[in-house]
This record gives structure tokens, sequence and C-alpha cells, in this order.
């Protein structure tokens, strides 16, 4: 290959204008071909930090709890429900309610099957420990599947396209910074009304502002998934899935059941050895209890530390002899490499936060969603004046515009339409849960069939004034469809509710400010000055340098 | 079309780099660090944690380089250390 060749291509810039140039170019074009999967990522994923409040808000024939109940208690109970139906299961694990998820889940492993169909999971009532018998929903824990495994396709073809996305993420974060040498002066100006500065300023300013939050959330999320990316140093470490298991065992607190004795033996209470690990953890920071070959000789009991208190991940658990109740185990630290990643893991999650950093890491990706938004529109302005016919423009340009419609409007008005159907769907519809994410994928498709056949900028009036309307309704839908109206969520203090209400509230009203404002807009006539500075690449340009 | 691709193909060669040939120095990082002197997991563990950083940044070394072949050559010098301390890891792994 004589690359050689196209040295001269470059040869007239400035040493530092050449390379500010080239990594402008690399940040437009590492943003722009995944921005909009990014961009729902992003929005996904910061609707995520309210995953149990969404659960909650979404079952709402579960009352309101003030108090999580006991762990040890809820742990007997639905023990005492998997002793009926997964009587024969190897191992059973229990996730318990915490302050903010009043629901009791579990997964058991299937004697019958093999494979990914090896384990079976139900959600239970921390009441009764029965079945769960209310509406059947994904509640939250749709977003934060969807945040990286998305839908319609295997777990692991989704993940390595939110992974192949989030390397992008991490390129268009570097080469960003990299661009705006005056970064810092860049963050205190804005300037408003000026069509494309306006945008760069936006954009500047929204990056700059959570910038070590969005390299944080972007490198920890590879984190999270780093063995399926990159298995290769593990592959090449370990032969044997006993060498494997001693990393594993860094990394998570999911004991594997050894093998059973045959012998059937009484067990132990369950609560009895919950108790001894809330003594030492706190009442309600208890996570899950695994349960190894239950019913047998061998039982073991594993009970594993929730995260408040601590900013990481890392497996903490009391491992106990289930029938003997002894104390086998006692795991609370892993070595410097392995609590590292525990850190960056937890940092992802921000499961530890209290409510106000809850809100504080809301907010920042929320900035964080909408540094992908305004990156994206602002490839469109800036072409925009370029046009040589604005009312005929190329196809890349149609379909950068109509894709920004489709995912940055349209993706919140499906949002809204997956909380619609929740209260919508009749309780008894086989598939219930699947059907709130179908109507979700169907109402998004509808949005990108609008946002194609509508001119452009009356699509986005529509489509952000549809999210904002949906949004505000949906408090009177809840009022009307529920026993539990916004206005008694206020008067009883259940500020589950009434939070997760105002909040839609609040963000229907950022959504019909952004509609007003489009609709107001008046793009200027003159088009924008022919000699761009340096930190602006012609649209030429940014083709790269084989243009 | 066909000439438009020839004449790009600098252009085409860098996205080559930066994909595969980033990952690829990201993987060697990640078996290379298997070599240092800690426990196995730990060395892994550390490995995983720093390859998508030299991902990232092979990347933009590859679009900052002044042409296609510098960048691939940068790539090569990168890989040449790190092959040597992944090598007796692969070595010992098969004894």
């Amino acid at each position: 290959m004589s690359a050689g060749k196209a040295e001269p291509a470059e040869p007239g810039l400035p040493k530092g204008q050449g390379i500010r140039q080239s990594m402008s170019d690399l940040h437009i074009w590492a943003g722009l071909l995944v921005g909009w999967i990014l961009y729902a990522m992003f929005l996904t994923g910061t609707v995520s930090y309210f995953r149990d409040e969404t659960s909650q808000w979404m079952r709402p024939e579960l009352p309101a709890q003030h108090q999580p109940p006991d762990s040890a208690e809820v742990a007997e109970r639905v023990a005492a429900t998997l002793a009926t139906v997964a009587a024969a299961s190897s191992q059973w694990s229990i996730g318990l309610p915490t302050e903010r998820s009043n629901i009791a889940s579990a997964f058991w492993r299937n004697p019958q099957a093999q494979g990914r169909r090896a384990f079976q999971s139900g959600t239970f009532d921390p009441a009764t420990g029965q079945a769960l018998q209310v509406r059947e929903t994904k509640g939250g824990d749709f977003f934060f599947r969807f945040h990286f495994d998305l839908h319609y396709m295997s777990p692991l073809w989704g993940r390595w396209i939110a992974g192949f996305c989030a390397m992008f993420m991490l390129v268009a974060i570097i080469s960003g910074v990299i661009t705006h040498k005056k970064i810092f002066i860049d963050f205190f100006t804005f300037r408003w009304g000026k069509g494309q500065r306006s945008w760069l300023d936006a954009h500047n300013m929204l990056s700059v502002f959570g910038l070590p939050f969005h390299f944080m959330i972007t490198y920890s999320g590879l984190v999270t998934l780093m063995l399926m990316y990159m298995p290769w140093g593990s592959d090449a470490a370990f032969k044997t899935p006993v060498e494997r298991q001693a990393m594993t065992s860094q990394m998570s607190a999911f004991v594997p059941a050894g093998k059973p004795t045959g012998t059937k033996a009484p067990m132990v209470p369950v609560a009895d050895v919950v108790r001894q690990a809330q003594e030492r953890w706190g009442r309600d920071n208890i996570e899950r209890v695994t349960i190894n070959n239950p019913g047998d000789a061998a039982a073991r009991i594993v009970v594993v530390r929730g995260e408040a208190g601590r900013v990481s991940v890392s497996p903490q658990y009391l491992l106990f002899d289930g029938v003997t109740g002894k104390l086998v185990e006692a795991k609370d630290k892993v070595g410097p490499a392995a609590e590292t990643r525990g850190v960056l893991y937890a940092l992802h999650l921000g499961r530890f936060a209290d409510t106000v950093t809850r809100w504080l890491y809301f907010l920042v990706s929320l900035a964080g969603t909408a540094m992908v938004g305004t990156g994206l529109v602002m490839w469109t302005v800036k072409r925009r004046a370029r046009l040589p016919d604005p009312d005929k423009p190329y196809f890349g340009f149609r379909l950068v515009e109509r894709l920004n419609i489709a995912s940055i409007a349209g993706l919140p008005v499906a949002m809204a339409a997956f909380l619609w159907s929740n209260r919508l769907l009749p309780q008894g519809l086989a598939q219930r849960a699947e059907w709130e994410i179908h109507l979700f994928f169907i109402v998004w498709a509808l949005m990108l069939a609008h946002a194609v056949l509508r001119p452009a900028r009356r699509a986005w009036v529509e489509q952000l004034t549809l999210g904002a309307a949906l949004l505000v309704l949906l408090p009177v839908l809840n009022a009307i469809t529920t026993q539990r109206p916004l206005w008694r969520s206020i008067a009883e203090g259940d500020w589950v509710f009434a939070g997760y209400e105002l909040g839609l509230w609040a963000l229907a009203a950022l959504l019909a400010t952004l509609a007003v404002r489009t609709a107001r807009h008046r793009p200027r006539a003159r088009p924008v000055r022919k000699t761009a500075p340096a930190a602006q690449p012609s649209a030429a340009a940014a083709v790269g340098e084989g243009a | 079309m066909l000439a438009k691709a020839w004449a790009r193909r600098p252009v085409i060669s860098r996205i080559v780099a930066a994909i595969f040939g980033g990952y690829a120095l990201a993987a060697l990082t990640s078996v290379a660090a298997v070599s240092l002197p800690m426990a196995k997991p730990e060395a892994v563990l550390t490995g995983l944690q720093l390859s998508f950083l030299v991902y990232a940044l092979a990347v933009i070394w590859v679009f900052g380089a002044r042409t296609a072949k510098r960048a691939w050559a940068g790539l090569v010098l990168a890989a040449a250390p790190l092959l040597l301390a992944a090598f007796p890891v692969w070595l010992g792994a098969g004894a």
C-alpha cells in the first residue's frame, strides 16, 4: 500500500493546527457514526438511576414502603416458597428488598436444563413470600437492560454493540478535549441566539461541566463487561476452571454449588444466619441470600452484603454451613486490582448513592445525554447553512437530520409510551410484560416514520410536544387508573410516587421548552462566515484526509 | 466509485489501523500484563482495566499521526515490547 502518497495532504498546516484538525475530524466522525445508539444508551442509562423507583411506580398495587421489611424474615419466607416450587434445585438465590426496592426476586437452577435455560427466575411479595400477584411488568429493569443488552437480539450481540459504541464514546471524549484547547474558557462562554455558535457553546458547556463524569461513566461501562470484550489475558493465564474461579471469586459473590452428598439433612432457619450478617452490616444492608444444595447435608448459605456505605461492588459475604449454621468463611476483601474494578463498577451503577447524590448522578448523566444530542444536532446546523439548495439537501444530510429527530425527540416519546402501556394494558393480557416493551418499540418506529414523512422542523416540534404531553398526562392517567393519585401521594408522604410524578412533569417542562424554542426559531438567511476559525473545520475537510 | 475509494485508501487504512490494530494492541496489553510480578488474578485484572485506555490512545495516535504509514509503524513499535512480555505467558500456558 502506498499510503505515503497521502503525505502532501497536510503539509501546509502548522504542526499544532494539524493535530487539532485531525482530532476535530476524529471527534466529529466518532461521535456521529454511533451517536444515535450512544444517545439511547445515555438516556436509558440516566433514567436507570431511578430503576427501583420506576419499578415501584409500575407496580402500583404494592403499597408504599416506608421502611424496608426485615431481610431475615423475607429471606425465610421466600426460601419456604422455593422449597415447594424448586425443591429439586441445587441452588436458590434470593435478592432482598432494600430501602428503594419493595419486592424480593429470586433465581434458581433448574435441574432438568442446561446452559442459558438452566436458571429460572421469579418475583416475590416480601410480605408473604409468595409469587407476586400484581400486574406483570419488567418495570425499570427494562430501561436498565436495554441500556447495554439492547433488545430483539441475543444479549451477547447487544453487549458487543454497546461496547463498540462505548469505545467510540471514549475516543470522542479524548479527541474532543484535544480539539478544545481553550476548554475552560469555553466553559464560561455562552452566546445565546447565535445559531451554530450557541449550539457549540451548549455542547462545550455540557461536556466540560460533566467531563470527569462522562469519562468515568464511559470507562467504567467498558470495565463492567471487560471480560467479555477482552478475554485474552484470562484465557492465556488460566487453563483450569479452578484457576479461573480464583479470579471470578475476586469479582463476584456468586459461590458455585459444590457436590451434594445425597444425604438429606434439616436446614438451619435461614433467618438465623441472616441475623448474624445484619449484626455485622446493619439491618437493611443485606443484598442477597444464596442457598447451595438446600436440604442436603452439604448445604451452604451465602449472605451477601449490600452496597450502602461503600463505593464498591467487590464481593463481601458470609458463608455458613446450612445444617449447623456455623460460619465457614467471611469474605471481606479482594486484591487492589480487583478492588479498583469493584470501585469503578460501583461508580457506574451509583447504587451506593443517597437521595441527593442520586439526583446529582441523574442530572450530570442527563447533561451527558444532552452532550450527545447537541453534538448530533450541531452536525446538521453547521452544514445546513452551506447547503447548495436548502430545499433539497443531499441524502446524508437528510439521513442524519431524520435520525436525529427520531432518536433525540422520538425516544422520550417511546419511553413515555412504555409507562402509558403499563397503566393501560389489561391485567390478564398474555405476555403482558413483553407487550409493554413491544409498544415501546412500536411507538419508537412510528416516530421514525413520522420523522421521515414530515418536514424536519414540524417533526421536531410535533414529537417534542407529543413527548411533553404524554409525560404531563401520566400523573393524570395514574390518578384515573390507580388508587394512588398525586395529591394523595403528597398528603401521605409517599415520596417515591410523588417524586416520580413530579420528576415526570419536570422532564415534560424540559421537552415543552425545547418544543417552543424550536417552533420560534427562525434560521437566518445569511450564510455563516466563509472564514471559519480553526476550531471549526469545514464540512468538506471533515470527511477526512482522503477527501 | 472505485476510484473514489482508491483515493481514500489512506483514511481507510487508518480506520483499519484504529479499529483492528488498536484492538490487537489492547489485547496484547492484557496478555502482556499477565507476566507482571503479582498474583495471577490481580495481573489479569490489571491488564484488563488498562487495555481500554491503550485502545483509546492507540486510536488517537492513529488519527494524529502525520501519515497512515507512520500510524501503522507506531502501532508495530508499541507492539514489539508487549509481544516480548506476552510470549512467555503463552508459552507458560502451553506447558
